[in-house]
């Protein structure tokens, strides 16, 4: 199996070291927040809008007061002095106005906007009694025309869903230089165009988002379990902005989470509605989501249409790239919402190529539909998309091989200042797509099509040669950008007296191993084993601060953190060690777990100096403070810009549209890896995200009613076993530049370069019928009614 | 309405006065404090809730706590032994890293137990859609098939 239960010293960086976390999660014994149980515990429920888009004329709650069991009933209308949920990121338009910002209510005020949209919390001594009572709420609704397409909401004449946003409309933002896009176009040999949909996904993590809220009158003290991904930022979200708390008087705990593939980024109406009503009832609140309520109300990922174009020479060197984008935003702009599709999306476009001018414009609209937010890749498989698709096209058009043209225009030159913002500072894009290439055994394509057209199958083959911007980034750049949060990471570690060491980091991990990769970073670096160290995340009672796991940054950012609080502990372990051994502090040098004067033999153990350190008889107090414990805050000086390319290989039967993935390759570089068991499990995950995407996901709300019509896992396809291949991946390393540790990233490539690869291959497969175009997801109805359009006869 | 219910849960005798209505899930989460085993769906779909009964794999959300009367029931709780010595199956997917957020983990376990006992030798196609019944997000299912391989291995010797 090539992997180790433990391992010592250096060895710990690059080894497949087995997985602390898994013993509580394989015996039972995890702790996620709905197996928390508090004494005195009652239950909420939370009563939804039935209707997409309706006026509120009254809520009469009398009868579900007095129901049996009910602790308390609270609507919009009594949340005094409670604010709307905030938007963590103010986009600024082409009109050079900040963009449309309407109220985010915690619970309706006077107007519901989505099937979901909370109306009431009703807390009971339990779940059975919370419902009966939610069932006597009266709520008189004044049912409005609805709208869920983005594109249709901003026709004249659509549904007004906010009188802070007319037109429905957001904002409308660009990037880049419009003039040189046009100009380039002007002189182009070929152009390719595109109309491509984005389709809305449903995150659907396994575990349902839930909650435990508490109130504690001794100390006027708040505690909060929570499916989050980020407590800190949660906390802060919601005591500063929402609830006006004092910080210091809200604890957040996220305890193990069961994913969260971005959906649990987010400050939602539903914690916040609890903590609030802890007090007033002084009770604990419990609140675990049914799946159904998950389809409903977590924030949904992508919904994207979008009109691209791009200009080639006679050569089939990219000239420009034009993109016009209209994204979703729902109903309300969840908490990172805005810079989804602009900052995360248009500053991607130019992928792995040299593309010298790009202009993307974007036009972000408010629907009658759950929130749409980040979701695993968020903005970068958009992008990835747009590019890729197209560039497969233009390779269709001008006959030139899908690798040729790919490698026509591949950046080669280092650092690369991109069109659209972005500074690349390390690649090599043809070491990763020619290891695919050879992996995938393209080479023997023609083949295995030839095989399979004797059986009656189409046979198809698709790349996507990827890259995507992690690590988010520098606050002062970001900060510019709109951000209204710092994007550092925090880290501490706390080396105790007998030398073993706690990580206290401000990273959540909900399925990624970093009490593994991190105590492996820390374990190579002090040369203490691996099992004498563990790492504490998601409290915000334990951890200094955080800002959270999303966009692929734990380990480049948050493991930079904590790098850099492991420099403090050794600079200071220094000082210590040129006491005990009398020498000077220039003179120690510190390797494999030892304090050694330069040039001899004279040494102390890390354990030593720990022990120095906290029992100081012989220590140079006047100079020195006992103790080794060190913080360290880490903001990044540049994003980290993991890319590759990925090969999938599909087999469609042309009488009934199916198409089977046959075998998908993914060539990959992330930098440096500690873990190589854990990134190719990451891999695996964001691959099988992307082909459900590409083949099987598809989130549909009813165009005339606003009903959502995927909402359960019967009507809204998840991938299963039985639909994935298996998978072929492996890893190149060019190290990244500006973190000690050289990493760059590697939780959302899998779902970045996936779907364009899959739907380039059903394409391709489908070219010899005449199929031209076809949106995600390839069903087999799409597929099969694609075939039977193109060949009406056949 | 209150029932009595007794049945055997993880090798020990149990018994209790119910809420007639009570799913055999809510049952051994809120009257057990057995919470290894998960809620993930409400249409049976995601398998997070499996459980054997009987010796055979069932979704716990799906069945009533009164419908285990009299019966055994292993929970991921029950699998190891005594000293802490993990179940075959639980160290394959320790050793193949078939889990991630480990949420779905125990019912996968389960399943995948039942499945060996079924098919001792079972080809990748026979995994795969034997596990059609649980859904893992974080996987991709990969290490999972390659798990139940080497559990299977292991559960034969």
């Amino acid at each position: 199996m090539g992997a180790n239960d433990s391992t010592g010293i250096a060895s710990a960086i690059g080894q497949p070291v087995l997985r602390k976390e898994d013993a509580r999660f394989l015996t039972g014994t995890g702790q996620f927040t709905d197996d928390v149980t508090m004494t005195r515990q009652t239950h909420a429920y939370f009563l939804r809008s039935p209707h997409a888009h309706a006026t509120i004329r009254a809520i009469d709650v009398k009868k579900a007061k007095a129901a049996p069991g009910v602790v308390g009933v609270f609507t919009g209308a009594d949340l005094t002095g409670v604010n709307g949920l905030p938007c963590g990121w103010l986009i600024t338009g082409t009109d050079g106005k900040p963009m449309n910002e309407p109220p985010h209510p915690v619970l309706a005020q006077g107007k519901v906007r989505y099937v979901g949209d909370a109306v009431a919390i009703v807390v009971a001594e339990s779940i059975d009694q919370a419902k009966d009572a939610a069932e006597q709420i009266e709520v008189d609704y004044d049912v409005l025309a609805s709208v869920v397409s983005s594109v249709d909401a901003l026709k004249p004449g659509a549904p007004q869903i906010h009188e802070q946003a007319p037109g429905n409309r957001c904002y409308t933002w660009a990037l880049g230089d419009k003039a040189a896009v046009d100009a380039a176009f002007a002189k182009a040999a070929h152009v390719t165009k595109l109309d491509l949909v984005n389709n809305r996904l449903v995150p659907n993590a396994i575990e349902p988002r839930a909650a435990l809220a508490s109130w504690s009158r001794a100390d006027d003290a708040y505690t909060l379990y929570v499916t989050s991904q980020n407590p800190h930022v949660e906390r802060l979200l919601m005591t500063a902005f929402v609830l006006g708390l004092p910080e210091h008087k809200v604890r957040v705990i996220a305890p193990d989470v069961g994913g969260g593939f971005g959906s649990k980024i987010y400050l939602y109406p539903e914690e916040t509605a609890m903590v609030w009503a802890s007090k007033r009832v002084n009770r604990p609140i419990k609140w675990a989501a049914e799946r159904s309520e998950s389809f409903l109300s977590d924030a949904h990922g992508r919904d994207h249409v979008t009109h691209a174009e791009l200009a080639l020479d006679k050569d089939g060197k990219f000239l420009a790239l034009r993109v016009q984008t209209t994204a979703n935003m729902g109903a309300y702009l969840s908490t990172f919402a805005s810079c989804i599709p602009t900052i995360l999306y248009a500053t991607l476009l130019a992928g792995q190529y040299t593309t010298p001018a790009i202009h993307c414009e974007v036009t972000a609209v408010f629907t009658n539909t759950a929130p749409v937010d980040a979701y695993r890749g968020a903005g970068r498989p958009e992008a990835t998309y747009v590019v890729e698709r197209i560039v497969h096209q233009a390779a269709v058009e001008t006959g030139i091989a899908q690798d040729e043209l790919r490698r026509r225009n591949f950046i080669r030159e280092f650092p690369y200042q991109t069109p659209v913002a972005l500074n690349y500072d390390i690649g090599n894009y043809d070491q990763t797509l020619d290891a695919a290439n050879e992996m995938a055994d393209v080479a023997g394509f023609a083949a295995r099509k030839a095989e399979a057209k004797q059986r009656g199958k189409l046979r198809g083959l698709g790349y996507a040669s990827y890259i995507e911007a992690c690590g988010l980034a520098p606050s002062n750049i970001a900060g510019a950008l709109g951000a209204r949060a710092g994007l550092f990471e925090a880290g501490e570690v706390r080396v105790h007296p007998t030398g073993s060491v706690t990580v206290f980091t401000g990273s959540h991990s909900h399925g990624q191993g970093h009490e593994t990769t991190f105590a492996q970073v820390v374990a190579a670096r002090l040369g203490v084993p691996v099992d004498n160290v563990d790492v504490v995340h998601g409290d915000t009672g334990r951890v200094p601060f955080g800002m959270g796991t999303y966009g692929s940054r734990s380990l480049s950012v948050g493991g930079t953190a904590i790098v850099k609080a492991l420099d403090k502990i050794i600079a200071k372990g220094k000082k210590i060690a040129a006491h005990l051994l009398e020498a000077a502090e220039s003179d120690i040098e510190f390797h494999d777990g030892k304090f050694t004067v330069a040039g001899t033999d004279r040494s102390k153990t890390f354990g030593e100096v720990a022990l120095t350190a906290y029992v100081p008889h012989n220590y140079p107090l006047d100079k020195l403070e006992p103790g080794l414990n060190e913080t360290a805050f880490y903001d990044p000086t540049n994003f980290t810009y993991p890319a590759g390319t990925h090969i999938c290989e599909v087999e469609v039967d042309p009488e009934t549209g199916v198409v089977q993935v046959v075998a998908f390759t993914a060539s990959d570089d992330f930098g440096n890896i500690i873990n190589p068991m854990i990134v190719e499990g990451q891999v695996h995950g964001g691959v099988a995200q992307g082909i459900g995407q590409a083949l099987l996901e598809h989130c549909v709300y009813d165009t005339s009613s606003g009903q959502l019509l995927t909402g359960s896992m019967m009507d809204y396809a998840l991938p299963r076993a039985d639909d994935m291949p298996a998978f072929q991946v492996d890893t190149k390393v060019t190290p990244c530049t500006h973190n000690p540790l050289g990493a760059k990233g590697c939780g959302e490539a899998g779902a970045i370069g996936s779907p364009a690869a899959l739907m380039n291959a059903v394409l391709d497969a489908l070219a010899p019928v005449g199929v031209t175009h076809l949106d995600m997801p390839a069903s087999p109805h799409r597929v099969w009614k694609a075939i039977r359009q193109a060949r009406p006869n056949a | 309405m209150s029932v009595s219910l007794a049945l055997n849960v993880n090798g020990k005798p149990v018994s209790a006065e119910i809420d007639a209505r009570t799913l055999l899930v809510d049952f051994l989460r809120n009257n057990l404090a057995l919470t290894g085993t998960h809620v993930g769906c409400d249409t049976a779909q995601c398998g997070a809730c499996t459980v054997h009964l009987d010796g055979q794999a069932v979704k716990a959300c799906n069945v009533l706590a009164l419908q285990a009367n009299g019966r055994a029931v292993v929970t991921i709780e029950g699998l190891a032994a005594e000293d802490g010595a993990l179940h075959p199956m639980q160290a394959a997917f320790r050793a193949c890293h078939a889990l991630q957020c480990g949420f779905c983990t125990p019912g996968m376990v389960m399943s995948a137990i039942d499945l060996v006992n079924r098919h001792p030798n079972a080809d990748e196609a026979t995994i795969r859609a034997e596990l059609e019944g649980n859904i893992c997000r974080c996987t991709g299912y990969h290490n999972i098939v390659k798990a139940v391989r080497q559990g299977a291995a292991e559960m034969g010797r």
